[in-house]
């Protein structure tokens, strides 16, 4: 890289431009995005409500909605919950799945590639409450799902009430594997196709090529695929709010979900937003635990 | 190569992260500045109002034209409901032609319209001139400070004043404050509708009237065993169902044990008692013994229309513990028109839990029409009020919509008197009881609809009602509760 000798002054000045090109970047992110969190931050310590006179008169009442998190035994049942579907759905299901389809195409031809990417890439370009609503249509009592086994002679199951969670799950996986399919094509695609002949040649299985030459080698690009689908996982709401409400009872309330039924329909816009920072929380550990294993 | 690649993932991973947390936090800056959330229909209706507006200032020639909004639900049937169809009558009698009434409803189930309310009466851009308040909530939207105090109004109108209201049912537009902040437009009692066809079939007498609750469950037993196909008996249990699970469900039986929500003699909310047992375990034993509708049809938000206007009118629902209105959907012109109903349908009065007096027990609700404090034109609004609740008026809607009429004049009205079960839902309301007056009754309820659900959904009842219990006293604060 060559480099043009620059005296002090115009170095100067170099350092301080940059500044104003990102001044409108920095005034948006400050307006839109660190007032609104301090603002959920401070609400997230008052009694506001929605109704009523505390919705008049805002209270500062400390930490009480925070350790009525605690108290909570729906908090822990919705922190449940949402582990089990991030687990369940992104961690597990896409990945693994998507990984999978990856490997499968790799190699093919052209054709095959294409006509199943797109096929995958279906659920993903689908609008998430489209997405939701066409699953609930294969779930519910007269769908798709319960035509299939009737005709086979099985009998109607209510799959929404009955395994809430797992209709949710494959709602999610069915929507979200093509993210992490493209990502894993484009991973598998820049392996070279050498070290893998090398340890062929060496005499390693199939399976071994995979597991101590491929998945290694990929390995960065999991930790970042399995990050991104962590954070969208998180934060799904309406995939959840339109299948199953949360419900029956609260047995795929997630805490997106929870936080808005205390926010919107409990009227306690205070606690809501307490539980919005405890959602924020969880998604910021996750992303430095990600981060940390990737340096390793 | 290697170098350049890992940047680049760990770049975007970081832009992608701060986005997507950006999404998380974006969900909870909703929650600080409602007018973004999803109140959108009412967004909508009022934007629409205010171009409006705008063009009438215009040269159209019709300066002094004002636009009079009016918000109220509406459960999915758009232009073929009872309340889009009376507002636009209004709209074409309202004399004073200078005045343009316009139905800005809110699409939402019956949980979510008292939040989308909320919302919108936050602020001057998305306030109606004219919202249909349930009484359960007036209070406490007027302790927010979302509704105007009408007291001066209704003083100078003759018909508040000269009796054609009933005096009773003033009570319940009227705020812990003491000040009058709407004028009610219906009352209605509840009580079990069943099906005399299916009654002769299991062999159950065709006139019925259980005298305590284990014989409204025999009857339920006996549906079951003689017609399997048939569901012996809905009763709203979600959380979806909103207020018609607290109120038609869960308080006709707490009612009817003797005990209540609410003790007006202390001041507290009652968060233990043999009542909640004995309520929880009357809808326990209903989904153990399979006596209810299956879950997957009473835990959504279209439960209610789905009992009245499908179950019901096909044969398919023996009994159904219900409003005294679910007869509007019957009407030529309803929503799910049915005419033999008044031939088919019983109306049994729910008993008391061992028959203890008075015997039988409903509770009374009701709807107002208010002005909120933001409104554009409180006093233009004010006409349209009185015009919209006058003797004529109202007697239309409570006859479109199956309700009970809140004013004396049009009770006696033939035309309202021959209206069929009119007489008998009437008669109901001499044992009604009312919904606790207190600020904190809508969060309360929410509570309900929560425990409900849950013992529905298999919680045992007294887990629900510990939880029931904790949830209560940390809303109204653990010196305004009592247990009994």
């Amino acid at each position: 890289m060559s480099s043009i000798a620059l005296n002090g002054a115009a170095k100067r000045k170099r350092t301080w431009t940059w500044l104003y090109f990102l001044l409108p970047s920095v005034a948006i992110m400050l307006v839109f995005f660190i007032y609104p969190i301090l603002l959920t931050v401070f609400y997230s310590f008052t009694n506001l409500a929605l109704t009523g006179e505390a919705a008049k008169n805002l209270n500062f009442v400390g930490l009480d909605n925070y350790s009525r998190m605690f108290e909570d035994p729906t908090v822990r049942t919705s922190i449940w919950n949402t582990l089990v579907f991030l687990i369940g759905s992104a961690v597990i299901g896409q990945q693994v799945l998507g990984f999978l389809i990856a490997l499968l195409m790799k190699n093919k031809n052209k054709w095959f590639r294409r006509i199943i990417g797109t096929i995958v890439l279906a659920g993903w370009v689908t609008p998430e409450i489209v997405c939701a609503l066409c699953l609930y249509s294969f779930f519910a009592d007269e769908g798709t799902l319960n035509a299939i086994i009737t005709s086979f002679g099985f009998t109607e199951v209510t799959w929404l009430y009955t395994v809430p969670m797992i209709t949710i799950i494959l709602a999610n996986i069915w929507h979200g594997t093509a993210f992490s399919m493209l990502v894993f094509q484009a991973a598998l695609d820049d392996v070279p196709s050498e070290i893998e002949e090398a340890a062929i040649v060496d005499g390693a299985s199939k399976w071994q090529v995979l597991t101590r030459v491929t998945i290694p080698y990929i390995k960065d690009s999991i930790t970042t695929n399995a990050m991104l689908v962590t954070l969208q996982t998180l934060g799904v709401f309406g995939l959840i709010y339109a299948m199953t409400g949360g419900g029956p009872g609260t047995s795929t309330t997630t805490l997106p979900i929870f936080m808005y039924n205390q926010a919107f329909v409990n009227y306690q816009l205070g606690y809501g937003t307490a539980i919005s920072l405890l959602l924020l929380f969880i998604g910021i550990i996750l992303s430095l635990f990600y981060i940390r294993s990737m340096k390793e | 190569m290697g170098r350049g690649k890992s940047f680049w993932s760990i770049s975007t991973s970081l832009v992608l992260c701060s986005t997507l947390l950006f999404a998380c936090s974006n969900n909870a800056n909703n929650t600080n500045t409602p007018s973004n959330s999803p109140s959108t229909s009412a967004d909508t209706g009022t934007k629409e109002t205010n171009a409006g507006q705008t063009n009438d200032g215009g040269t159209t020639g019709n300066t002094e034209k004002k636009v009079i909004t009016i918000t109220y639900r509406d459960d999915g049937i758009g232009e073929q409901g009872v309340m889009y169809k009376w507002i636009q009558q209004l709209a074409e009698n309202f004399p004073d032609k200078s005045i343009e009434i316009k139905a800005t409803p809110i699409q939402a189930s019956e949980g979510d319209y008292f939040a989308k309310i909320a919302l919108a009466l936050k602020s001057k851009d998305t306030a109606p001139d004219i919202v249909t308040e349930d009484t359960f909530i007036l209070n406490s939207d007027a302790s927010a400070g979302y509704l105007t105090p009408l007291d001066d109004k209704v003083s100078a109108w003759e018909d508040w004043t000269n009796g054609s209201f009933i005096e009773a049912l003033k009570k319940g537009v009227t705020a812990s404050d003491g000040k009058v902040y709407g004028v009610p437009y219906n009352t209605d009692s509840r009580g079990l509708w069943y099906n005399k066809e299916l009654f002769k079939k299991a062999g159950l007498p065709e006139e019925w009237a259980p005298k305590n609750w284990d014989e409204v469950l025999d009857a339920a037993r006996t549906i079951k065993s003689k017609l399997p196909d048939v569901v012996p008996i809905w009763m709203n249990m979600g959380k979806a169902t909103g207020e018609a699970t607290s109120m038609q469900t869960y308080e006709m039986l707490l009612y009817g044990t003797g005990e209540r929500l609410y003790d007006n003699d202390t001041g507290k909310w009652i968060t233990k008692s043999q009542g909640i047992n004995d309520a929880l375990t009357f809808i326990q034993t209903i989904n153990k013994e399979k006596l209810g509708p299956p879950l997957s049809k009473v835990l959504n938000g279209q439960a209610g229309n789905t009992s009245t206007r499908e179950y019901l009118p096909q044969g398919k629902l023996a009994i159904s513990l219900d409003g005294s209105w679910i007869t509007g959907n019957y009407l030529e012109g309803g929503a799910a028109p049915w005419p033999e109903y008044k031939d088919v349908l019983g109306f049994a009065p729910m008993p008391t839990s061992k028959g203890q007096a008075p015997g039988s027990i409903t509770l009374a609700g009701g709807w107002a029409l208010s002005i909120p404090a933001n409104a554009q034109h409180k006093d233009e609004a004010w006409e349209v009020i009185k015009f919209a609740l006058n003797k004529e008026n109202s007697k239309k809607l409570v006859i479109a919509s199956g309700n009970i009429t809140v004013r004396a004049d049009v009770g006696s009205d033939p035309e309202y008197t021959q209206m069929p079960f009119n007489q008998i839902a009437t008669d109901y309301l001499k044992n009604a009881e009312f919904r606790p007056a207190q600020d904190k009754y809508p969060e309360v309820s929410t509570q309900i609809q929560t425990m409900v659900e849950s013992v529905a959904s298999g919680t045992s009842a007294k887990d629900a009602a510990n939880k029931y219990a904790q949830d209560v006293t940390r809303i109204v604060g653990a010196d305004k509760t009592v247990e009994k």
